[in-house]
């Protein structure tokens, strides 16, 4: 092979194509985004064009057969649910994780982590209806309606966890043995190498994690759907019934026409928004990943 | 022992116990629920299970009878799926590992547009689908679209833990091929990617998990209709599309929402499991790890 | 183990395409029929197609959903054939023909475990718009009342304001639904609910001891049985509609769909057949 260079430095012939086709490929992948926003921008244009982007954010409410296009309740209700699901679904998820890796015997590892892999492939639509026949009801005994913010951000947790914990599993299996060696021969305890050694080193790999679940809470529509109540208004407390974005596109696309689908799509436009901006900011903060 | 140590010392006396406290308490809470869901769903649906519910067609709107030709399509989905998004994530993955600098703004491009694609609604993927693959391609209502459509929404997963399970292979097995005078991509092929196999395939199931989870997406693209697909531009009501329409849609179908809910379930189990005996047996032997 | 290279996996992938695509029979275009629209009437026609199916070998017939605008919009476009609609067509829709095969009634319905056993229309209007929003008003426990209503664009929503005169904006809800099964799962499992949903659903689940009770309207019964002899003032057509004045197998089709020989179908979804 090595006869085959032309110097010590150039690449192999090979290796350029495949280089050639992985870039094909990753480009492909790529475009995939800017072919959906496109397709986004293409279908909003409409209503975009003749009201503009700002009565989106402050129209009093959202009644479009009234041309009232006010988004801001619903991205509230989003943004409130999706963060309240990512600081549970985060703690649970990389203690989840913690404890696959450090805390549990080997018999019970290796079960646990299939059953957290086997939550990620229920639907949603069974989340949302186990949600609706038995946790709404328990809240609906406590604070009626039942129905509400909190049962949204509940059922949100249960279904980004399986992401979360996954990652930041195998972000801490990708910390080099050698760091848990010294901490052990430095007489650290298990709390400390977790919390000082192990989780810094593992932290661009769970925050990709808590990333891509993020991305999954926004996105979510049937089982907030089903959970949250659905009716436009500003959240004052827990219990009460929001509309999530999404929820509302699911909702009215089925039967709405003209103006008003258009005006769903733009929701649609302000989700992915909202996620590149995420995106960028964890990009931000996570830095590159550390190769060691 | 310094004052500094003393602090340490007795920090790490309360912080322990916490700790594992907080750890055992969450996997407990998360096996909790789990059993909780599981255990609705046997409570009401273990019944309707039987051979012939797997395999006869539904009756009555699904009220009875079987999901027979609901699973055809449903594998012939996830098919498609796999067959479309694991060359193309692997292939991206392979190249934000090991072919560009760490910090190229093509990779960082990639990335972004990743993470953001990890977040379009599954309604939106759905329109888009209809738009894209039905529509604009010219595919129909059909498996294909349906598979292709949901090769979009796995492929940020897929990429995200092949890029982990790559970079969590030591850089000395890359620096003892190119000693041996291997090409990269002969390293690749014989060294890295069986080295990264049990992380890969553990991305892979993730992603067929969230793909059998999917509903909304699949109404638009790969349909309603609940007889056997005679070939991949058929349309074929996928599983999680008939648990919807039999728990929301038909009245008194909630029986059978059940008792599908359980047999994906079943499913799901089936193929993680042949999944990790095929990665345990198959791919890693070819590598002695120390 | 040899391992499968990318070009033999290529290859076995083109060739596994291929075959899966063009397996078919192939089957001539006007023995096919594709239905879109509306999901309250998409089971009955897949039912309906079936049956027809049988008696008429070689043709298919797929039914697709995703609303009654779809349906609408299909049809214009030439997508579907024929659009399943869940409601009469509205003044910009005139340019499409509709052929009406069943009827479906709307019904209020509290938890069975609320002694309210009657409202009058005024109350019902004070509810929806929250003046009344106690149940102890009413005659009931002293609890607040959870109104459940339909998402805006739904046809059961706009025959509810129709028939109480009110407007979209007007109605105070604290939950808002989408299909039938999601109002009738929230009224059963909350006692203070109400709610409004298809009649025969109602019944059904009712029937089936699920925890609701449906209530009169004006003083007349809400079950299946009166919308049918036209006494529920409360009811909406469930039709189908085509761009053109239909023809061959979709002209078939619609008068299948339409005779006595799907009557049991209908039943069997709780709607009502049209008498003819």
């Amino acid at each position: 092979m090595i006869w085959s260079k032309r110097s010590i430095s150039s690449p192999l012939s090979v290796d350029t194509r495949l280089a050639g086709w992985l870039s094909v490929a990753a480009g492909l992948t790529a475009t995939v985004l800017v072919v959906i926003v496109l397709f986004l921008l293409h279908e909003s244009w409409p209503v975009l064009k003749r009201i503009g982007w700002l009565r989106f954010l402050t129209d009093v409410a959202w009644h479009p057969s009234e041309e009232l296009f006010g988004l801001a309740p619903m991205l509230l209700a989003t943004l409130v649910s999706s963060a309240g699901a990512l600081v549970l679904a985060g703690g649970l998820g990389v203690a989840s994780a913690l404890f696959c890796r450090f805390y549990a015997p080997p018999s019970a590892a290796r079960p646990y982590r299939r059953m957290v892999t086997l939550l990620a492939g229920i639907p949603s639509v069974v989340f949302g209806f186990w949600g609706l026949t038995v946790l709404v009801p328990l809240i609906a005994r406590w604070q009626p309606p039942g129905v509400s913010l909190l049962a949204g951000i509940l059922i949100l947790t249960l279904m980004i966890l399986p992401t979360v914990a996954l990652t930041a599993d195998a972000a801490l299996a990708a910390v080099p043995k050698a760091y848990l060696h010294g901490a052990a021969a430095l007489g650290i305890s298990r709390s400390g190498t977790i919390l000082r050694v192990v989780l810094p080193a593992a932290r661009s790999g769970i925050i990709a994690g808590l990333l891509l679940a993020a991305g999954r809470a926004l996105g979510e529509t049937m089982a907030v759907l089903m959970v949250a109540g659905n009716v436009v208004q500003t959240p004052h407390s827990l219990f009460d019934p929001v509309r999530t974005l999404t929820a509302n596109i699911a909702l009215e696309m089925a039967y709405a026409t003209g103006e008003h689908r258009a005006g769903l799509f733009v929701s649609g436009l302000v989700l992915t928004g909202m996620i590149i901006l995420l995106a960028v900011a964890a990009l931000r903060l996570g830095g590159a990943r550390s190769h060691v | 022992m310094s004052e500094a140590g003393r602090f340490a010392l007795a920090r790490s006396r309360t912080l322990e116990p916490l700790m594992t406290l907080a750890v055992w308490g969450s996997a407990f809470l998360v096996t909790g629920a789990f059993l909780w869901l599981v255990g609705d769903l046997l409570w009401h649906g273990a019944e309707r299970l039987s051979w012939a519910f797997l395999s006869s067609s539904p009756l009555n709107a699904g009220r009875t009878g079987g999901i027979g030709p609901i699973l055809v399509s449903t594998l012939l989905i996830l098919g498609v799926t796999v067959a479309a998004a694991v060359p193309l994530g692997l292939a991206t993955a392979v190249l934000l590992t090991e072919f560009l600098r760490p910090r190229s703004w093509f990779g960082r491009l990639v990335g972004l547009s990743l993470d953001v694609l990890a977040g379009v609604p599954s309604i939106v993927f759905g329109l888009f689908g209809n738009a894209f693959f039905s529509v604009f391609l010219g595919l129909g209502f059909s498996i294909l679209s349906g598979g292709l459509t949901l090769a979009c929404m796995v492929l940020p997963i897929l990429i995200r833990t092949a890029e982990a399970s790559l970079r969590a292979v030591p850089d000395d097995w890359r620096l003892g091929s190119a000693a041996l005078g291997l090409s990269r991509t002969a390293a690749l092929r014989h060294v890295l990617l069986p080295a990264a196999s049990s992380g890969l395939v553990a991305g892979l199931l993730l992603g067929v998990g969230r793909a059998m989870a999917e509903t909304a997406a699949l109404i638009f693209t790969s349909g309603y209709v609940d007889r056997s697909p005679s070939s991949l531009l058929d349309s074929g009501r996928a599983l999680s599309v008939h648990i919807y329409d039999l728990s929301m849609n038909v009245a008194g179908g909630d029986g059978n929402a059940y008792a599908s809910a359980l047999v994906l379930i079943g499913l799901l189990i089936l193929i993680n499991g042949t999944a990790l005996y095929l990665a345990e047996h198959w791919l890693n032997r070819r590598i002695m790890t120390p | 183990m040899p391992r499968l290279s990318l070009n033999r996996y290529l290859s076995v992938l083109s060739i596994m395409l291929f075959v899966a695509t063009t397996a078919s029979t192939p089957q001539a275009a006007d023995r096919k029929l594709v239905l879109t629209g509306s999901s309250t009437v998409a089971p009955l026609m897949v039912e309906i197609g079936k049956r027809f199916e049988r008696g008429n070998p070689g043709v298919r017939v797929d039914v697709q959903s995703g609303g009654s605008s779809r349906g609408i919009a299909d049809t214009r476009s030439g997508l579907a054939d024929i659009g399943m609609v869940s409601r009469a067509l509205k003044p910009d829709e005139q340019d499409l023909k509709s052929f009406t095969i069943a009827l479906d009634g709307i019904t209020l319905i509290v938890h069975r475990d609320n002694p309210v056993q009657t409202l009058t229309d005024p109350q019902i209007v004070d509810i929806y718009t929250g003046k009344i929003t106690h149940w102890g008003a009413l005659g009931g426990a002293d609890r607040p009342i959870t109104v459940v209503n339909k998402a805006e664009g739904r046809s059961t929503l706009e025959l509810f304001l129709h028939h109480f005169r009110l407007k979209s904006g007007d109605i105070k809800a604290q939950v808002v639904i989408g299909e039938n099964q999601q109002g009738i799962k929230t009224v059963a499992g909350n006692a203070s609910a109400i709610g409004y949903v298809s009649i025969g659903t109602a019944e059904y689940e009712a029937a089936q001891g699920t925890p609701i009770k449906l209530l009169p309207i004006a003083g007349i019964d809400a079950s299946v049985e009166n919308v049918r002899n036209g006494r529920f003032p409360l009811a909406r057509p469930l039709n189908l509609v085509t761009k053109m004045e239909p023809e061959g197998l979709a002209r078939q089709f619609i008068d299948f769909s339409r005779s006595e020989s799907v009557h049991d179908l209908v039943q069997a979804q709780y709607f009502v057949p049209l008498e003819r």
